[in-house]
């Protein structure tokens, strides 16, 4: 067969099309991770020149109380966006999928399952002045409910609970409507050949419907997870870290450093060890799931 | 066998149960906002959050619009999350036809880049970005914001989409080829066209995501007359000016427009939302 014509003029000058992102990536992310980097290695106000002062921010930074509990509290909001969302998630959606749509038919099935998926399409912003609102102390809807009188967001004993409670209410749907997407795509076969063979609902859950959507698992748990790292949006809106240190968070530790305290060296090396984690992370996700698969 | 129908029937409407009350406990503050959004304070304070409204009281709402231009703030964001999708879909597209079709040499290094792009965390591009915008006189625009998050997002749909282009079927270019268009015209007649599905979902992801973002625009948005909906919102939290009833308008006021794109893209997203699950 001769050579098709599309190769000889087709194989050069395709990086053309390159140029546009090549500019615009350098200049929105190349370069400003750059500094970034650099600037974690300097003291500096954001006006003036920045000093130049090696490890040092880093140093403090591994001996700041206020940075490890920050990251204790990331791990905390992962197990509230990633894996307590993931758990429900799956007994949620196996439980719609193969119960409710066929016990009570596909509309219920889909009903029940937009009403969980709802909160998912607000701002995270907005979710967090709506539950600001719902819990407010003197006038909240939830005290008025139970008959309370807790200040759920400001005691530091309870703030961090109620913002990973209001993190599960937002996240849960997301895995929900993965997993049912995955189930659809899952030989049925399997299934009824083990349902005639009397296993239970459980069993099956457990040895069929869990390794069927596994990539779907794995893909939730670490877009849920680098969200966790990432949260940013609800700790602003909700508590500003506080009360005390009660919700600080790395992401609005930083901002902290940079835009109200004027710390900016030191706010850059937050910010580059919460970017490496999330890259180590990220790549650890994706070795795992290639051995797996 | 029929001595077992009455014992199973129970159980699954026990199951249907305990699903429908989690469904209501979700919905509940939506639900809740949206009853006293409609209340007067009077009301509020006389009747509590469960009372149902007597009639429909629209000054909270009203007065919360008017203070804060709600109707600027709308077209902000509607403005900026509709350029940036644009722009976005426009710069993957190019991207993805240079990677999946032209695979181009060091494709698969360009698109690891593209990857981590993605993944790094905005805290640390913040500083530098918003020191750069204020030396070239982009601080406080949404000029600033539009051109960040084309990026932003174009990384994501650089990523997805040459995939997607790597599976186009060679044939078609081919014969245009044959037929002498020369590569742009084959992408804008060909593969645009044919792709026009797949665009059409990241364009509303886009859209959407870059709706929903706050940490960014926070930043750089901070006169009153650019702000999106969610910084505006989220902003104005705890102010004192605001009393139990135009809280919940305020909040209401954010939560309809997110429910709408929702209902208006329902169709589009439930075939893609397994596609924005690789994000």
């Amino acid at each position: 067969m001769a050579p098709s014509p599309v190769r000889p003029r087709g194989r050069g000058g395709y990086w053309l099309f390159l140029i546009p992102s090549f500019v615009l990536f350098t200049v929105v992310i190349v370069v400003p991770f750059v500094m970034n980097v650099a600037t974690s290695f300097t003291r500096w106000s954001g006006v003036g020149t920045p000093t130049w002062i090696g490890l040092d921010n880093y140093t403090k930074l591994f001996k700041d109380e206020r940075f490890w509990t920050s990251f204790e509290h990331n791990a905390a909001l992962i197990v509230a966006m990633a894996v307590v969302p993931t758990v429900i998630g799956l007994v949620l959606s196996a439980a719609l999928f193969d119960y409710i749509g066929k016990k009570f038919g596909s509309r219920t099935a889909s009903a029940l399952r937009a009403a969980y998926y709802l909160p998912q399409v607000l701002p995270v912003a907005v979710a967090g002045v709506v539950w600001n609102w719902m819990l407010h102390p003197s006038y909240g809807a939830v005290n008025a409910i139970f008959g309370t009188k807790v200040n759920w967001l400001g005691d530091p004993d309870l703030a961090l609970a109620t913002v990973m409670a209001i993190m599960v209410w937002f996240q849960l749907g997301y895995p929900v409507v993965i997993f049912m997407a995955g189930l659809q795509r899952a030989d049925p076969a399997l299934h009824e050949a083990a349902e005639i063979d009397g296993a239970s609902w459980w069993r099956r859950f457990w040895h069929i419907t869990i390794p069927q959507i596994r990539p779907e698992i794995f893909v939730v748990l670490l877009t849920c997870t680098i969200a966790a790292l990432k949260v940013f949006g609800p700790i602003f809106v909700l508590t500003r870290g506080g009360p005390g240190n009660a919700t600080m968070v790395p992401s609005y530790f930083s901002y902290l450093n940079f835009f109200e305290k004027a710390n900016v060296g030191y706010g850059s090396a937050i910010a580059t060890v919460l970017a490496l984690i999330i890259v180590v992370v990220t790549f650890l996700f994706l070795r795992v799931q290639e051995r797996d698969s | 066998m029929s001595a077992e129908r009455p014992v199973r029937a129970p159980g699954r409407w026990a199951v249907l149960a305990a699903l429908a009350v989690l469904a209501v406990v979700m919905l509940s503050p939506f639900l809740i906002v949206t009853l006293n959004a409609f209340k007067s304070p009077a009301e509020y304070s006389s009747g509590g959050p469960l009372s149902l409204p007597k009639g429909l009281y629209l000054d909270g709402i009203i007065d919360f619009w008017n203070r804060v231009d709600f109707g600027e703030k709308l077209w902000n964001s509607l403005l900026i999350s509709g350029t940036v999708a644009i722009g976005a879909v426009v710069l993957s597209v190019l991207n993805a036809y240079a990677l999946g079709i032209g695979r181009v040499r060091g494709r698969l290094w360009i698109l690891v880049l593209f990857l981590v792009a993605n993944t790094l965390p905005q805290e640390s591009l913040v500083y530098p970005l918003y020191y750069l915008s204020k030396e070239v006189g982009l601080y406080d625009s949404k000029l600033a914001v539009i051109l960040i998050f084309i990026v932003i997002q174009a990384a994501f749909g650089t990523y997805l989409l040459s995939s997607v282009l790597g599976q186009f079927p060679r044939e078609i270019l081919e014969a245009a080829s044959i037929d002498g268009a020369g590569k742009w015209r084959a992408l804008s007649r060909i593969v645009v066209p044919i792709s026009r599905p797949t665009l059409s979902v990241l364009l509303i992801f886009f859209f959407i995501w870059t709706w929903n973002e706050f940490f960014l625009p926070l930043i750089f948005l901070i006169s009153n007359d650019n702000q999106t909906v969610p910084v505006a919102l989220g902003v104005l939290q705890g102010e004192k000016m605001m009393d139990a009833t135009m809280s919940s308008a305020s909040a209401l006021l954010g939560i309809v427009p997110a429910v709408a794109f929702f209902l208006i893209f329902q169709r589009t997203l439930t075939r893609g939302v397994t596609v924005g699950a690789i994000k």
